[in-house]
C-alpha cells in the first residue's frame, strides 16, 4: 500500500533524523578509531553532536554578504539531495525515502551540487585559503568523477536501468548477486573514488591541515559552520547508502544497513591512517591513471 | 700560526691578527676599507660565506665596533673582520653588494643601534619593532628597565631577589 | 635619513590616549572601528562598534554553556614559547581530545585563545586581530609567569608585562614554563569556570572597549588596522 504523501513527507524527516544521527556518530566513532591507531584514547564518540551545539550556540556571527550564507545551504541541499533520492532500506516504508522519484543521474548530479554551492559561498568570504581550497576541491572532483562515472556506466549496462531500486532488487538473494561479485572491475574503481569522495587521507587536499589549514570554511563560523557539520554527516550518510546499495546489495533492514555502511566507511579510515596525503597534483593524476584504466575496463569488460 | 696573508697587509692598514681560537680569528681594520677587504678575503681568500654581522656598542670610548663574520668552508675557520665607526651619526658604507643577505644585517643595526647604511634595500623598514619611536633600544644609553616602567604597566606585587644573596641565605644561613 | 638626531618622541607620555577620532557623548572620546586606516582606506572594513551580547538566563543557557566547556577549540596560533607545551599535549601521552579539546586553524571557529607566554608588542598586535575576529563567547588562556606579570622579559623594552590590559583573559596557567599535566588542569578550571557562567571575556571586552582600545595604542605605535577588526 502507498502511503499518502503528507506521510511520505513525515517518514523522510524521520529517515533523515536517523541518517544524521547514524552519520554523527559514524564520525564519532572513527575519529575514536583514529585516535586509537595514534595511540590515543581519542574523542568521546557524542563529541560532534556537542561541536555542533557549541557551533549553533554561538552569540554572535558575521556574514559576507549573501552568497557567502547560500554556501551552507547549498551544501547542505546537496547532501540533503543526495540522501532523499536513495532507498536507504529497501522495502521499508519509512527509509525509502522518495527513491522511487529520482534516478541514478539524478544522485549523481546532487553529489557535486553542494561542493559547487560552497565554492560559490566560501570564495565571498574572501580568504586566500577558500579560494585555494576551493579550486583544489573542484580539481579532485573532475578528477575523482571519471572513475566514478565509468564505474556508473558499468553498473548502467549491466543492470540496464538507472533506477535505483531495481539495481538493488537484481542484487538480492545472495551475496553471490551482489555487484562486487557480479561486476568486481567498476567496483574496485568506484572505491578508489569513494576515497577521493571522502576526503581522507592520502586524499585529503582540500582540508589540508598543516597546508592551507582547513580550506573552504575558513571563513565559516557559528551556526553556518553548525550547517556545514551537519551536512558532513548527512552526506557521508547518503554516499554510504548510495554505494551500498549499488555495490554491495543494499539492505533489507536497519541492523544490516548500519553493518555494511560501516565497513564501507571503515575502508576510508583504513587507508587514511596507512598513507600519507598526496600533494595536488599527484592525487589529480592518481585518478586519471589506474582507477579511470580499471573504469574502461569495466565498461569493456560488461559491454561485450 | 696564520698569518695576515701578504696582498692584503700591503693593501690595507690592518691591525693584528688576533687568534681567539684554533678556527677563529679577528683582524681589526679601518672602516673605509672594510668593503674591498671583504671582497679580495671573499674572491682570493676563500671566504666565501658571511656567517653574520652585527654591532657592539662601546658607549664609554664613543664608538660602534662593527663585526662582520665570515667563514671559509675549505679550511674550515672563521674571520671576524672588526673596524670602529664613530656613535654620532653612525654611518657605513653598505656591503649588500658582496653578500645579498646582507641587507638583512643591515636593516637590523639600523633597526636596534641606529646605525644608518645609505643604499642599502629595505634599510629603513620595520626590523623586528614595529612602529618604535624611542632612541634605538640595543644603545647603551637607552634605559631598558626604565622604558619598560614607563610602557607596560605591571600587576603590583612583584618582588626581585638578587640571586647571590639569595642563594647565600638559601645555602649557607649561617654566613650571614 | 642620514641626520641621525634621536630625540625622545614620548615627550608627551600620553600621546597615545587622545585617539584620533571626534568626541563622543559624556566627553569620552569616541573611537572609530577604523580609526587607524589612512583616509582611502576605510571604506574597506567595517566601521562596528563591539556589541555586549550578554548571557541569557536560565536552562539554555546553562546547557550551551555545558556544551561550550565540552567543545573547547583552541586557536592555532602560537604566540610565545608556550606553545611548544601544546603539542605533547594534542599527542598520545596527554591526548587532550579526551575533553572535547582540540585545535582549529582559524579564528572565526576557535573559541579558545592560549596565549603562550611572553608577548612582544609585534605579536600583541596580531593577538589583539586574531582576538577580535574571534567569536563570541570567546575565552583565554594565559600560560606562563611572563603573561601574568612579565616574568623573566620584566625589564624587556619590547614585551608586555601583563596581557590582562589588553585583553580580557579568564584563566592563568603560572609556572615557567608550566608542564603539560598544568595546562589540562588550567583546562579543567577553565571548564569549570564556562560551567558555572564565569567566563564572559567577550561582554567584559565590549564594555570596557575604550579602556583595552587606550591601552593597546598606548604600546602599538603604529596602528595600521581598523580599531575593531571584525
Amino acid at each position: 500500500m502507498e502511503p499518502s504523501i503528507p506521510l511520505r513527507i513525515a517518514y523522510a524527516f524521520v529517515s533523515l533524523a536517523v541518517i544524521t544521527v547514524y552519520g554523527l556518530l559514524l564520525i564519532g566513532s572513527m575519529a575514536r578509531i583514529s585516535a586509537k591507531v595514534q595511540g590515543r584514547v581519542g574523542q568521546p564518540v557524542w563529541q560532534p553532536f556537542i561541536d555542533i551545539i557549541k557551533s549553533s550556540g554561538k552569540r554572535n556571527s558575521i556574514s559576507h554578504g549573501i552568497m557567502f550564507w547560500l554556501g551552507p545551504v547549498f551544501r547542505l541541499a546537496g547532501g540533503v539531495g543526495t540522501y532523499m533520492f536513495v532507498p536507504a532500506v529497501l522495502g521499508s516504508v519509512v527509509f525509502q525515502n522518495f527513491s522511487m522519484s529520482g534516478d541514478l543521474l539524478l544522485v549523481m548530479y546532487f553529489i557535486f551540487f553542494g561542493q559547487l554551492g560552497m565554492a560559490l559561498g566560501a570564495s565571498e568570504g574572501g580568504h586566500p585559503y577558500s579560494a585555494i581550497g576551493v579550486s583544489r576541491g573542484l580539481a579532485q572532483m573532475t578528477a575523482f568523477e571519471v572513475p566514478f562515472a565509468l564505474s556508473i556506466i558499468s553498473i548502467a549496462v549491466q543492470y540496464g536501468t538507472l533506477d535505483i531500486t531495481k539495481i538493488v532488487m537484481a542484487q538480492q538473494g545472495g551475496w553471490q548477486h551482489w555487484t562486487l561479485f557480479t561486476n568486481p572491475l567498476a567496483v574496485v574503481a568506484a572505491m578508489i573514488a569513494f576515497l577521493g569522495m571522502s576526503m581522507h587521507n592520502p586524499f585529503s587536499v582540500v582540508i589540508a591541515p598543516q597546508e592551507i589549514p582547513i580550506g573552504p570554511p575558513t571563513e565559516y563560523q557559528s551556526n553556518l559552520l553548525g550547517m556545514l557539520q551537519t551536512n558532513r554527516a548527512v552526506f557521508n550518510g547518503a554516499k554510504l547508502v548510495l554505494y551500498m546499495n549499488l555495490f554491495f546489495g543494499g539492505a533489507t533492514n536497519v541492523p544490516v544497513m548500519v553493518v555494511k555502511t560501516f565497513l564501507i566507511y571503515f575502508i576510508n579510515i583504513f587507508v587514511g591512517q596507512a598513507f600519507p596525503r598526496f600533494r595536488v597534483d599527484q592525487s589529480i593524476r592518481f585518478f586519471l591513471g589506474v582507477p579511470t584504466l580499471i573504469g574502461i575496463a569495466a565498461v569493456v569488460f560488461i559491454a561485450f | 700560526m696564520r698569518t695576515i696573508p701578504a696582498d692584503i697587509a700591503e693593501r690595507f692598514e690592518v691591525g693584528p691578527l688576533v687568534e681567539k681560537r684554533a678556527d677563529l680569528s679577528t683582524l681589526d681594520v679601518d672602516s673605509k676599507d672594510v668593503p674591498e677587504l671583504l671582497a679580495r678575503l671573499r674572491d682570493r681568500h676563500g671566504y666565501r660565506h658571511l656567517s653574520f654581522a652585527t654591532a657592539t656598542d662601546l658607549f664609554e670610548e664613543g664608538v660602534f665596533v662593527l663585526t662582520y663574520m665570515l667563514h671559509n668552508h675549505e679550511e674550515r675557520h672563521s674571520l671576524g673582520v672588526k673596524c670602529r665607526i664613530g656613535r654620532e651619526n653612525a654611518t657605513m658604507e653598505s656591503c649588500h653588494l658582496l653578500w645579498e643577505q646582507m641587507w638583512t644585517y643591515q636593516r637590523e643595526m639600523k633597526e636596534l643601534f641606529g646605525i644608518d647604511f645609505p643604499g642599502s634595500p629595505r634599510v629603513d623598514e620595520s626590523f623586528v619593532l614595529e612602529g618604535w619611536i624611542d632612541i634605538p633600544p640595543m644603545r647603551r644609553e637607552f634605559d631598558t628597565r626604565e622604558y619598560s616602567e614607563r610602557t607596560f604597566p605591571t600587576r603590583p606585587g612583584r618582588s626581585t631577589k638578587d640571586p647571590a644573596t639569595h642563594m647565600k641565605e638559601k645555602l649557607y644561613p649561617e654566613a650571614l | 635619513m642620514s641626520d641621525m638626531k634621536f630625540t625622545r618622541a614620548l615627550a608627551d607620555p600620553d600621546h597615545a590616549l587622545k585617539p584620533a577620532g571626534r568626541p563622543g557623548p559624556l566627553g569620552k572620546p569616541l573611537v572609530l572601528a577604523n580609526d587607524g586606516l589612512p583616509e582611502e582606506e576605510k571604506a574597506w572594513f567595517c566601521d562596528a562598534y563591539p556589541t555586549a551580547s550578554g548571557p541569557y538566563k536560565g536552562i539554555l543557557e546553562n546547557f550551551l554553556n555545558w556544551a561550550r566547556s565540552k567543545s573547547l577549540w583552541i586557536l592555532g596560533f602560537g604566540t610565545g614559547c608556550g606553545a611548544i607545551e601544546l603539542r605533547p599535549l594534542m599527542t598520545s601521552r596527554f591526548d587532550m581530545y579526551r575533553f572535547g579539546i582540540q585545535p582549529r586553524p582559524t579564528p572565526r571557529q576557535s573559541s579558545v585563545f592560549v596565549i603562550g607566554g611572553y608577548a612582544s608588542v609585534k605579536t600583541l598586535k596580531r593577538i589583539v586581530r586574531s582576538y577580535e575576529q574571534m567569536m563570541g563567547p570567546k575565552f583565554v588562556v594565559a600560560l606562563g609567569s611572563c603573561t601574568i606579570n612579565g616574568g623573566m622579559y620584566w625589564d624587556s623594552y619590547n614585551t608586555i608585562n601583563a596581557i590582562e590590559h589588553y585583553i580580557p583573559v579568564d584563566v592563568y596557567i603560572a609556572g615557567c614554563m608550566p608542564r603539560p599535566e598544568a595546562l589540562l588542569a588550567g583546562f579543567k578550571e577553565l571548564q569549570r569556570k564556562i560551567r558555572r557562567g564565569e567566563c564572559e571575556g567577550a561582554v567584559k571586552y565590549a564594555e570596557n572597549f575604550e579602556w583595552y582600545k587606550a591601552n593597546q595604542k598606548k604600546v602599538i605605535h603604529d596602528w595600521n588596522m581598523p580599531d575593531y577588526n571584525y
